[in-house]
């Protein structure tokens, strides 16, 4: 469907997308993922042909977006970052002009309008002036337009930016609606959004794609295995050594918590064998009372700090824009594993916080 | 294209902007004609379209400034841009909105001959081809304004830059008979053109080598030519300021004259400034 191979966007001397290259299927949700600055928007300018790309290339089903960018544009609804709205005109008048830009068939104009407002529930707007419109309703307005004449792929530049808990749970319904018929493509700060609502997940750092693949399997890649948080009190060495002799443990970090005398410990753990009893046992063996345990999952939060921060630590290096397998990077993930093991309640809150 | 005029159009003329034109045109016009037709008794509407030619200098800025300019500011341009329809389109229709409006008040200044003709005779073919100049000098003025709202996301910016030129143009009779004719001056002119063309290519490439030879060869062929035969550059600076005089070409038409050449110069001053509007906007995308 879409085909985007080394794109580059340089401005000036700063480059804000930097050889981007994947592809886009049909009937799925599409989730750029990625910090401020990382050039999401760049690239869905680019992808839609607001802007020309520095290098590289955009297909849209086969039409290269600067050769032939009227067939290409055909195929994208857009609604970017600040909904492209003319304030002097009524939300109707909008519709239908955009209706026009669109070249939309005259018999199938009006109809097309109705449905696609009653879809993003602007209907009772209609005879507003866009000016006077509140920020939601302008949102929406403008993800009406992206929609309007059905186009294939529909592309959504922080679709629920700006919007209040109830109307973003509205526009997700909406987007995950239109799966059936149009692949979507949108980007977001927000994990939990990305992770309730796309099929897949690019995540983007400094202009770079880091990571692509299925929320799911990210999370698992990223885990490669699940940790067990504690405290512990007592001795380093009997804590370790009583540690590494239970089956399924696969590496224990220690650190010294000065303030409440304890050690904080992480054990990682092979996937799908809870050992939570065997720890309790062999501590209670090693006369090593717990203090507090907890078992953590990798969330994808912790994929997108650990690939993005990951990422400006080894900025410069050059460096092969896929997902690497855990063995490879398990170095440095062990580093940045440690640095959150410092705070370990904080991480745990972001989680649930992400969950719920 | 028909979208977008039609858009603009409609937005011209439901805000103040459109109206503000149109009235200002007519209350010039109607000012001059019964000074000149009403009270002076000249027979010939040609002397109020001449006397006209000013109003251009204030309407078309404020008609033109947002046409361009006010798109990027809102992001609106990222509606039309990723929709499919062409650059050309988008300009186009837009200018074509501008002129739809200018005509507006060209039309009921048609009337002015007819009723002039009930007070005694007049001649219509005269009359009719300076509102035809009038016409066609309003569009290439609307031309200007375009390009310049192209080039800046300031409406402000856009006004005063139109009003610039315009006014440069406009004065351009005067500008030139301020050089003189030799073609020792001429040469000089042309000899600091060159160097402002190699500084300007200079800051676009930044090479000092290229922009240094290029400015050399130059001068070296301007010297060449004119040590061979310095008469042609007899008036070379009027010659080459003569292409911007636009209201130069106007007087043809309001002296009565149906001049040929004058319609497509003034059809090429449009072309010109449209693809450079084009140009531009195609550029700021490539940046
Ligand atoms: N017109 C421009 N001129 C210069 N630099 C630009 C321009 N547009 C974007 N940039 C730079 O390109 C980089 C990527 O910007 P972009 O807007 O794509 O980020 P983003 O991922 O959309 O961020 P956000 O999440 O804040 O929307 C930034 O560093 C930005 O400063
Ligand atoms: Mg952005």
């Amino acid at each position: 469907m879409i085909e985007v191979s080394n794109l580059v966007k340089k401005y000036g001397n700063h480059t804000a997308v930097d050889h981007l290259s994947f592809q886009i299927e049909k009937g799925k949700i599409y989730g750029f993922l990625g910090p401020n600055g990382a050039g999401k928007s760049t690239t869905m300018n680019m992808i839609t042909g607001y802007i020309a790309s520095t290098e590289g290339k955009v297909m849209i089903d086969g039409h290269d977006i600067l050769e032939e960018p009227e067939a290409a544009k055909k195929c994208i609804g857009y609604l970017p970052e600040m909904p492209p709205l003319y304030f002097d005109m009524t939300v109707l008048e909008y519709m239908k002009f955009a209706a026009d830009l669109k070249k939309i068939p005259r018999n199938q104009k009006d109809k097309q309008i109705k449905e696609v407002m009653d879809m993003v529930k602007i209907t009772d707007m209609k005879d507003r002036l866009i000016k006077n419109l509140s920020k939601g309703y302008r949102q929406r307005v403008g993800l009406a337009q992206a929609i309007l004449g059905y186009p294939e792929v529909i592309i959504l530049d922080e679709p629920t930016g700006g919007l209040d808990p109830k109307q973003i749970i509205e526009i997700r319904d909406l987007i995950k609606g239109l799966k059936q018929k149009h692949t979507v493509i949108l980007s977001s700060h927000i994990l939990s959004e990305v992770r309730a609502v796309c099929d897949y997940v690019l995540i983007i750092s400094h202009g770079k794609l880091v990571a692509s693949d299925t929320p799911d399997n990210l999370e698992r890649l990223a885990a490669g295995s699940n940790s067990l948080l504690m405290k512990i009190k007592g001795e380093k060495d009997t804590i370790r050594k009583a540690l590494e002799t239970i089956e399924g443990v696969t590496g224990v970090e220690m650190s010294y918590d000065s303030d409440e005398k304890l050690w904080k410990t992480k054990l990682s753990i092979q996937e799908n064998v809870d050992i939570r009893e065997k720890v309790f046992y062999a501590m209670a063996k090693a006369n090593c009372p717990i203090y507090e345990m907890q078992v953590k999952r990798v969330s994808l939060e912790d994929v997108f700090l650990e690939l993005t921060e990951g990422e400006k630590k080894s900025a410069g290096k050059p460096e092969s824009s896929q997902w690497k397998p855990v063995e490879d990077r398990s170095s440095e993930e062990e580093k940045t594993q440690e640095e959150k093991n410092g705070e370990p309640e904080k991480a745990s809150d972001e989680k649930e916080g992400d969950q719920s | 294209m028909t979208a977008i005029f039609k858009r603009e159009l409609k937005s011209y003329l439901t805000s103040m902007v459109g109206y503000l034109f149109i009235f200002f045109v007519l209350v010039l016009t109607g000012i001059y004609f019964s000074a000149y037709q009403l009270s002076g008794g000249y027979s010939k509407f040609e002397t109020t379209l001449s006397a006209l030619t000013f109003v251009f200098l204030i309407g078309v800025p404020i008609l033109s400034m947002r046409v361009l300019a006010e798109e990027r500011k809102q992001k609106t341009d990222q509606l039309l841009l990723t929709a499919p329809v062409s650059v050309w389109d988008i300009v186009f229709g837009k200018y074509l909105a501008l002129v739809a409006v200018f005509a507006i008040p060209v039309v009921i200044m048609c009337v002015y001959p007819l009723i002039m003709s009930k007070f005694g005779t007049i001649s219509y073919d005269s009359a009719y081809t300076g509102i035809l100049g009038f016409f066609l000098l309003g569009c290439a003025n609307l031309a200007i304004g375009v390009f310049m709202s192209a080039l800046t996301e300031s409406q402000v910016i856009a006004a005063v830059l139109t009003f610039v030129f315009l006014f440069a143009f406009y004065m351009m009779n005067g500008i030139s008979s301020f050089f003189s004719q030799t073609s020792m001056s001429t040469a000089v002119a042309f000899g600091l053109l060159i160097v402002a063309i190699a500084i300007i290519i200079y800051t676009m490439i930044k090479n000092v080598l290229i922009s240094v030879v290029i400015g050399a060869v130059g001068e070296i062929a301007l010297v060449i030519v004119y040590v061979v035969k310095s008469s042609i550059f007899q008036g070379g600076i009027q010659k080459v300021l003569n292409v911007f005089n636009l209201s130069g070409h106007y007087d043809n038409f309001t002296n009565g004259v149906f001049d040929v050449t004058g319609i497509v110069y003034f059809i090429s001053v449009i072309a010109i400034c449209l693809f450079l509007t084009m140009q531009s906007i195609q550029k700021r995308r490539w940046n």
